[in-house]
């Protein structure tokens, strides 16, 4: 490890990328029929892109208000998963605070350091940093997306491919790692096709958790953590 | 029912979920095994965010430029580079595979 702790340039860096992003939420959310304040409100209250990208999906797509509310709220079902393991890193005082900041992006580079410290750190900074960035973009999406025409020409998402292989990269030391990481994406590869967009991600979750349950951890004996009685 | 409502409803929503994850009991997360399916979940989530960036285009799965910022980002990354320039190098490579006319 380096002198200097690399969680602020890791959640200065997931910050800028997923803000960037928002110029093509603002963008395509105004292509789907919404007005700026609407696009605004997406972003500032909902704010969990997974979810305001499935709203916006459904309406561009044909769907009415019911439906767009039905696919953005079980979306973010993932975000509860998030949020149980946060709730350690904050006081309870900050609790409301932390759940509207609790995404995707806060909760992985929180749960990817190792000392509780940086977690916290990560948590805010990534959360706050996140929130600022992506509602800027979602206005300047929304106000100047069309003019800009699409954000994949300025590659932004593939910006977002590499900030989650940096993120997952320092966790994939040993085999077992690197054999979850395989079947998490495969699984999410193959549920792609058959499931609303956003819900592989959950079904990869359930059964990466699924897997620390049942699968032995390695050097720590043979059996199942599951069998031991008294834990539960 | 106007679109207003159907965003403000679906906004509230979104928040009662991230709350209710906070008022899960603590004591929950405190065994050794809880502590073990984090970790998988950990690494579980971010392999299958990555899958979804890399390959996922709406219901289908798809190789374009975004196939170059993943083999940009994992050069980068075997070579040790700081997170910003993988994020960077990712974009980059996604962008100049567009321009070059493919994905």
């Amino acid at each position: 490890m380096s002198r200097r702790s690399p969680v602020v340039s890791q959640s200065l860096g997931l910050s800028v990328a997923t803000g960037l992003y928002g110029i093509s939420f603002g963008a395509l959310g105004v292509a789907a029929g919404l007005n700026l304040w609407q696009v605004v409100a997406l972003s500032a209250l909902m704010f969990t892109g997974g979810s305001q990208f499935a709203f916006i999906g459904v309406l561009a797509g044909g769907g009415g208000g019911v439906a767009a509310f039905g696919a953005s709220a079980l979306l973010g079902v993932r975000n509860a998963v998030y949020g149980m393991q946060i709730n350690a890193l904050v006081r309870p005082g900050l609790t409301p605070l932390a759940a509207q900041l609790t995404i995707d992006e806060s909760a992985a580079l929180a749960l990817s350091q190792d000392e509780p410290r940086e977690r916290k750190l990560a948590f805010w900074l990534t959360g706050g940093g996140v929130w600022l960035l992506w509602n800027l973009f979602s206005v300047v999406g929304a106000l100047a997306g069309q003019a800009m025409g699409d954000p994949k020409a300025w590659g932004l998402d593939g910006a977002a491919v590499a900030a989650f292989l940096g993120l997952l990269w320092p966790r994939l030391k040993g085999r077992e790692p690197w054999a979850l990481a395989v079947v998490a994406g495969l699984v999410t590869a193959l549920a792609a096709p058959l499931l609303p967009a956003g819900l592989p991600i959950l079904v990869a979750a359930v059964v990466a958790a699924a897997w620390g349950l049942w699968v032995p951890e390695p050097g720590r004996g043979g059996t199942p953590r599951i069998w031991k009685r008294g834990q539960a | 029912m106007s679109l207003w409502w159907w965003v403000l409803i679906a906004a509230a929503v979104a928040y009662a979920t991230k709350l209710a994850g906070y008022l899960i009991p603590r004591r929950w997360l405190e065994s050794e095994r809880a502590l073990r399916v984090a970790g998988c979940l950990t690494i579980g989530l971010l392999a299958s965010l990555t899958v979804t960036n890399a390959f996922v285009s709406g219901s289908s799965v798809v190789l374009d430029a975004r196939l170059g910022a993943l083999a940009a980002a994992a050069v980068a990354l075997l070579l040790r580079a700081p997170f910003l320039v993988v994020v960077l190098s990712g974009a980059v490579a996604a962008a100049l595979l567009r321009l070059a006319g493919w994905g």
